[in-house]
């Protein structure tokens, strides 16, 4: 019984905690508070004079700065004092007036040749180290009005259907107004309405006119409403989570609004592009070249503004049964998206296909496009943000087969094909929405609840240190070695993914550690086994790490596939503790055994030995075997 | 220190069973009748922004709302430092804003007088900040992950471990959201990770104990099914006051020293070291013997395991 790792074995150990040491490093360099200044209109550039300003009104506030960093239009101060940064920000702000856009920021001190091999520290969460925080306001007008437009449609349809013969239906504030040509036909479709449209209340109106009002209920309106809220709710968490935001805080608040919140740095520009886009797919056939012009409308395409097709009024499905979409591109490397449907809308598009082989089909693209502009009241200026719709025809291809549940959509830009899957995968908002208000957030922690958590953390590990090295002398401190080295390689590991670091996430690391400590637990139980049982030290040794294998290998591999079956099911924060849950038991395993052999090896390989170094040996085995052992008890 | 411990664990079983099953009972009892008292992340409540003249205090408006009966509030610089984000989990009531406004003036009064005069910008429910769907898919996954579990088990022991690891694993979890109920501690996200983290810990332990079973069964050819289990408990027990005193020792650090918000998370997760701990022994070993474990149980497996033993 040797003991004794190949070269290339060690060799490999080192190479990876040289490794993990490096990646893990960028952790070690706390971000520098910084201001950041834009001008708020693009392409403007902050002259020379305004940095003057700031400079001079930096000093005179006393607030030490470094480190200016000026690219593009934007300009970056770090400041030395964490505290000065909100003061900085808000004298800074007043100074410079609604044409500049003064930010918090965080400003990483990560050096060029770490940033070179795509090292980079872990982001910070809300508790931490706080972040962004948006409200926006679902616009109940314009959804509303599209709710109205869909009951206007039923009741023409119905009507027909019923042969009641109408002049038009027009849209009021939350109501129909059908008019009649003789008041036996008003009665007539007072008495249809008021049964078959449930949600609403149907009053006629004896003038010359011959109306009937078809008002909303009130429940009706609320009803409405809140699912708008709910629905957007759902599709904001979606996308942020589709944006790999880990950690946000999405909440209603109030009747209607919805607030996100984004720890750390991040891109907020494209977080407020995709947050706040309402775009919409919809697959129709393309007119028949003799239907009549009432049932079908023309669209331009969306890249070419000179083409443009007919296409049906009706609708096959809408972008709302996409159960999945993934751009990818097609075999002449063209973007494409491949969309996946739910089963009613496989379904609908199977029967419609069927009977629809060597016609086209066109792929409507439906988006809300907001205009800003601004407005005095009451002396302030008010941002009056209005929607219009814009649809353009994305692809237009004969269909050669009855689709089913998953067929592919092509005619975007790479970019575009990969925006719009996510905005298929997250779900259609319900109604667009728009920012009112846009801040950063300080961590939700207080400070002194940051250090007693950090504190607690370093107790609890220096508790283990200490308990492992009683109870396990030598061993023990190699076990030591083997959890820092855990603790390395999982926060690198955690830093390469990108994770997002909370409190409860430190906690969490914590736990990985403390039941890392079992494997060693297990392994050196096992030699003091073994050499109660008498065998030499070198035997025991091999047995020991041999026999504990088996076990741990099965409790962290049934632990592991908790944490996929987790990762896998989970949303959000369960998906964020999965992650941590894998990467420690794979990093435990590596350290726990494969590290603390090494190092036993190179202690006691390959030469005789009498004792040792583990504690808690039973000396009547001991003498048995005519060995001295210095840590019997 | 424990080399040659011969403990009568099994003798205890009956006392056991009843501790555990009157424990079961009065969990499912109160998470019945009174429920979980779920904290902010889960029910939404009330946020208020505030404004101050001057720099804000953090701290001491936190210590405030703690006085004035408002626990567990997040409070958050809002954009500036005179400006306050404060989450509370109270349900939103009209005059709520004022009650809190009273209460954060009563923190700045100095002989009778505001040194810092606070005014309330907005006052507004807010929704919970993780969905109905997690509730329903952290469930889902909870279920799916016991379901593989057993399969594993059951492919890599006997289906008689798998019964056990798995009844152990639902003893857990219950008797951690009973107790959570019963007391109505907050439970809030935390908790949950907590939760989930105790499935881990709980079933690392009943496999560790399960592997030692099976492998007496294998090479102790004498004795009862009693006596071997027995003897694996006792030869694992060393093993087992190390973890779990480790990690005990972590979490009463984070109890005690880590402030509110790890208090319940720590909590939570110290009686899953306790609960887990005493499952494996009692309920996952205490099965293998209701179901009749034996030696030819085990035995068809061998090959199997000749394999498995050389990485």
């Amino acid at each position: 019984m040797l003991n004794k790792y190949p070269l290339w074995k060690n060799l490999l150990i080192v190479l990876v905690l040289a490794l993990a040491v490096i990646y893990s490093v960028p952790n070690l360099y706390p971000p520098d508070p910084a201001i950041q200044i834009t001008p708020n209109k693009s392409g403007a550039v902050l002259s020379e004079r305004s940095l003057e300003q700031i400079r001079a009104n930096l000093i005179e506030n006393n607030i030490d700065f470094f480190g200016e960093e000026v690219t593009g239009g934007t300009v970056l101060f770090r400041l030395t004092d964490n505290e000065q940064q909100l003061p900085a920000k808000d004298r800074l702000q007043r100074m410079l007036g609604d044409e500049f856009v003064v930010a918090l920021n965080r400003a990483p001190t990560t050096p060029q040749w770490l940033l070179d091999i795509g090292a980079g520290p872990m982001t910070l969460g809300l508790d931490l180290s706080g972040g962004v925080h948006f409200l926006m306001e679902v616009d109940m007008e314009s959804y509303m009005k599209g709710q109205m437009k869909n009951y206007q449609a039923e009741v023409k349809r119905l009507l027909r259907e019923e042969d009641i013969k109408y002049r038009r239906v027009t849209i009021e504030e939350n109501s129909l107004r059908i008019s009649f040509k003789t008041e036996e036909l008003q009665d007539q479709a007072d008495t249809f309405l008021g049964r078959e449209m449930a949600d609403f209340r149907a009053t006629t109106v004896s003038n010359k006119a011959n109306d009937v009002i078809l008002a909303l209920t009130e429940q009706k309106v609320k009803d409405l409403q809140s699912y708008a809220v709910k629905q957007n709710l759902t599709t904001i968490r979606n996308r942020v989570n589709e944006l790999g935001v880990a950690e946000p805080l999405v909440q209603r608040q109030g009747s209607n609004r919805i607030v996100v919140q984004l720890p750390g740095v991040q891109d907020t520009a494209t977080a407020k592009k995709v947050l706040g886009k309402a775009a919409n797919l919809s697959f129709r056939l393309e007119a028949e070249p003799d239907a009549g012009r009432f049932s079908n409308e023309e669209y331009n395409f969306r890249n070419d503004d000179f083409r443009s097709a007919r296409v049906e009024k009706k609708e096959i499905i809408s972008g709302d049964r996409v159960t999945n979409a993934q751009p990818s591109f097609d075999e002449n490397g063209q973007p494409q998206v491949n969309i996946s449907l739910d089963s009613t809308g496989a379904n609908i598009m199977a029967k419609v296909t069927r009977k629809a082989i060597k016609r086209r089909m066109a792929v409507l693209f439906i988006e809300q496009k907001p205009t800003t502009r601004y407005e005095m009241q009451d002396g302030k200026e008010v941002a009056i943000t209005k929607y219009t719709e814009t649809r353009g025809i994305i692809s237009l291809a004969t269909i050669q087969s009855q689709l089913g549940s998953s067929f592919r959509i092509t005619g975007l830009e790479p970019a575009e094909a990969s925006e719009l899957a996510l905005l298929l995968r997250a779900g259609a908002l319900a109604a667009p929405m728009y920012f009112v208000e846009e801040r950063t957030v300080g961590p939700s922690l207080g400070k002194d609840n940051i250090e007693q958590g950090v504190t607690s953390v370093l107790v609890g590990l220096a508790l283990v240190l200490v308990f492992m090295m009683i109870f396990y002398r030598l061993f023990g401190f190699y076990a030591n070695i083997a959890l820092f080295f855990n603790l390395v390689i999982l926060i690198a590991l955690m830093s390469m993914i990108g994770a997002t670091l909370t409190l409860p996430g430190i906690a969490g690391i914590v736990l990985t550690v403390g039941m890392a400590v079992d494997a060693n637990v297990l392994i050196f139980s096992r030699i003091r086994e073994e050499l109660n049982d008498g065998r030499s030290p070198q035997h025991a040794i091999n047995e020991g790490y041999d026999r504990a294998f088996v076990t741990i290998f099965d409790a962290n591999l049934t632990t592991l596939i908790v944490a996929v079956i987790l990762f896998a099911v989970g949303t959000g924060p369960v998906k964020g503790f999965a992650v941590t849950l894998s990467l420690g038991i794979i990093t435990s395993m590596f350290t726990a055994i494969v590290l603390t052999r090494s190092l036993v090896n190179m202690t006691y390989g390959g030469r005789r030995i009498n004792t040792l170094s583990i504690g808690g040996i039973n000396k009547d085995a001991i003498t048995k075997n005519n060995l001295t052992v210095e840590d019997a008890k | 220190m424990v080399a040659n411990l011969n403990f009568d664990f099994m003798k205890l079983r009956k006392a056991a069973m009843i501790i555990s099953a009157v424990l079961l009972l009065l969990s499912i009892a109160s998470l019945a009748t009174k429920g979980l008292n779920f904290g902010l992340d889960f029910t939404g409540g009330t946020l208020l922004e505030v404004s101050y003249q001057q720099p804000a205090d953090i701290q001491k408006i936190r210590a405030q709302l703690d006085e004035s009966g408002f626990l567990g509030s997040t409070v958050q610089h809002f954009g500036s430092e005179t400006d306050i984000l404060i989450r509370m989990s109270e349900a939103y009531r009209d005059n709520l804003g004022a009650e809190v406004l009273e209460a954060l003036r009563t923190g700045e009064l100095l002989n009778g007088e505001v040194i810092n005069e606070v005014e309330l910008r907005r006052s507004e429910f807010v929704g919970s900040q993780v969905g109905e769907e997690l509730r329903d898919q952290g469930g889902l996954a909870l279920l799916m992950a016991l379901f593989v579990v057993m399969l594993y088990v059951a492919f890599r022991f006997q289906f008689k471990f798998s019964v056990g690891a798995v009844l152990a694993l639902f003893h857990d979890v219950v008797i951690i959201l009973g107790l959570f109920s019963i007391f109505q501690w907050d439970f809030d996200l935390t908790v949950f990770a907590a939760l989930l983290a105790v499935i881990g810990y709980s079933l690392n332990d009943t496999i560790v104990v399960a592997d030692r079973i099976r492998e007496n069964f294998r090479i102790v050819r004498k004795g009862d099914a009693i006596e071997v289990i027995n003897l694996s408990l006792n030869q694992t027990l060393g093993r087992t006051i190390m973890t779990s005193l480790t990690t005990a020792l972590v979490l009463v650090a984070l109890m005690f020293l880590g402030g509110e918000l790890i208090h319940n998370f720590a909590l939570g997760l110290f009686i899953g070291v306790v609960v887990g701990t005493y499952s494996s022994i009692y309920v996952a070993a205490n099965i293998l013997l209701m179901m009749n474990i034996s030696r030819e149980d085990l035995i068809p497996a061998e090959l199997e395991e000749e394999i498995d033993d050389r990485p």
